[in-house]
């Protein structure tokens, strides 16, 4: 690829947070960190701030751990219940029901019953979590499944290919790309799901530092907390893209011109 | 032209229902091995059927097919299957598709069968780059790199262009006479059945309204003679009711 294309996209897609940044900092001119938007430079101090105490690098590290952990548990279950129900239209008839009446609860009102059940550490995020990225991950590994291109496995059974040799060449591969999507939408629930968790019931991670510094108004800490979400969600996305690009590389759409 | 590496198909008072439908009526026919066999007739005739319950992509209501005298029942790994489109897998290289003809999927019979169709430089591209004739050829690449004993073309080149068509019959031909295997070819194309096969095969209504011996010398050009076993096959699809069938068959008979 071209070097000089590859600096002016990141140039354009870094073009408006920027812009952005200079006009906040111009609004913000002559503030003090007391008014009700903190200039950038005050935010700037809270990151030297809280990274000298230790508590910043902390709190990304809890709150990265929980997304991770909710994430890989749910989309795993997600994803072993969207192969089985997509594969046997038994294991379908048995669990799509339930499995329909629990999406249609919001999984955030389940936090409740979760906070009782497992109380306010860990275990109860990483549940209501995994609970919150399992949907996505499974409607879409289900739906790809099942519309698999049916005379790609006609030509397997010719072919000869056991049950596993259809299913891992043909029916895996060709819901890829609707999985992605799933792995996408589930991203964006992961860090809702973790935000309000952590904003109700914790001790620790991002959304307890907002929550925290809104007691002692700080605002420059609650505007860092924003801005740290913002930029975990948009590492994330971009490593999905990449591996998107990466598994999805026979697609004419991701081939490079 | 046939070394013995071609299966024999016996196909003795098949029939095949869609439920209430009767698709295929006590079908009796006998290909030897080696031989390239057409089935045609107009859409609908029950000729793609047939060639499903050869490979055993169906399994057939009444009767039964053999072959080599060996029932058919489950795939058979010598039986190759060519479907109308390509069918290849867009997210496997060319050469990994070709290898998933061969049982042990290897990289070096893959680029063999691909030599043989003529597009071993395309092996390590993805399918989407390529042509729909070239498609085609990839997937014949694939069928002959698990060695067939026989080879069934369900209208391989129904969609390509006239020209691409030329090529892949010339190709097929020339596949067939050095390897020896037993081909059916579904076609509604006469001229392609005449062109390349030993013997055409009329299926009206699910059954054999003609089975006709092509005695033309190989390769075949398209003369007079060529034209008049065109006409008499066309004359015979177009106009079956016309005709009293006792007579057609005595007439094609003292030829």
């Amino acid at each position: 690829m071209n070097n000089r294309f590859a600096v002016t996209d990141l140039m354009l897609s870094w073009s408006i947070p920027f812009t952005v940044l200079i006009f906040w900092y111009v609004i913000t001119l002559g503030q003090s960190s007391i008014s009700l938007f903190p200039p950038p430079n005050d935010v700037g101090n809270a990151v030297i701030r809280l990274l000298k105490d230790g508590t910043l690098a902390k709190n990304i590290e809890i709150s990265t751990m929980r997304a991770t952990a909710g994430f890989v548990i749910g989309g795993i279950i997600g994803f072993l219940l969207g192969v089985i129900n997509g594969q046997f239209r038994l294991a379908e008839k048995i669990l799509n029901t339930p499995i329909q009446m629990i999406r249609n609860v919001p999984h955030l009102a389940m936090l409740p019953l979760i906070l009782i059940w497992f109380g306010i550490g860990e275990t109860a995020k990483i549940v209501l979590i995994s609970l919150g990225t399992f949907f996505p991950i499974y409607l879409n590994t289900f739906h790809g499944i099942r519309y698999v291109d049916n005379s790609l496995i006609e030509m397997g059974k010719t072919y000869g290919l056991t049950r596993f040799e259809v299913f891992k060449d043909i029916i895996f591969p060709g819901s890829l790309s609707s999985i992605m999507i799933g792995i996408r939408q589930s991203l964006g629930r992961m860090w809702l799901t973790l935000i309000v968790a952590e904003t109700v019931a914790a001790k620790s991670g991002i959304g307890f530092m907002a929550t925290n510094a809104r007691e002692f108004m700080l605002m420059d800490v609650i505007v860092l907390s924003l801005l740290i979400y913002a930029l975990l969600g948009s590492i994330s996305d971009f490593a999905a893209g990449l591996i998107e690009k990466r598994v999805l590389r026979w697609h004419p759409n991701y081939r490079k011109a | 032209m046939s070394n013995g590496k071609g299966f024999e198909i016996n196909i003795q008072n098949l029939s095949k229902f869609f439920g209430d439908v009767r698709v295929l009526k006590n079908i009796n026919l006998t290909v030897e091995p080696g031989e390239f066999v057409a089935l045609v007739g107009q859409s609908g005739c029950g000729k793609s059927t047939l060639l499903r319950l050869i490979s055993s992509l169906e399994s057939p209501t009444n009767g039964q097919i053999t072959l080599n005298s060996a029932p058919v029942k489950k795939i058979n790994p010598a039986v190759r299957y060519l479907f109308q489109e390509a069918r290849l897998l867009p997210w496997k290289t060319v050469w990994e598709n070709v290898a998933l003809g061969s049982k042990e999927r290897s990289k070096e019979k893959a680029v063999n069968a691909l030599k043989e169709v003529d597009l071993e430089n395309k092996a390590e591209e993805w399918p989407s780059v390529l042509s729909g004739g070239q498609k085609q050829r990839v997937s014949l690449a694939r069928a002959l790199a698990g060695e067939p004993k026989l080879l069934l073309l369900d209208e391989p080149l129904g969609a390509l262009d006239a020209l691409t068509r030329i090529n892949m019959q010339i190709l097929i031909e020339k596949l067939w006479k050095e390897q020896g295997f037993t081909v059916v070819l579904v076609t509604h194309d006469v001229n392609e059945a005449i062109y390349l096969a030993d013997r055409v095969v009329l299926i009206e209504d699910g059954e054999i309204a003609l089975d006709k011996q092509i005695t033309l010398a190989r390769p075949r050009v398209k003369d007079s003679n060529f034209a008049y076993f065109e006409r008499l096959i066309l004359d015979r699809v177009m106009k079956n009711d016309e005709a009293v069938e006792s007579e057609t068959v005595d007439r094609i008979y003292a030829i």
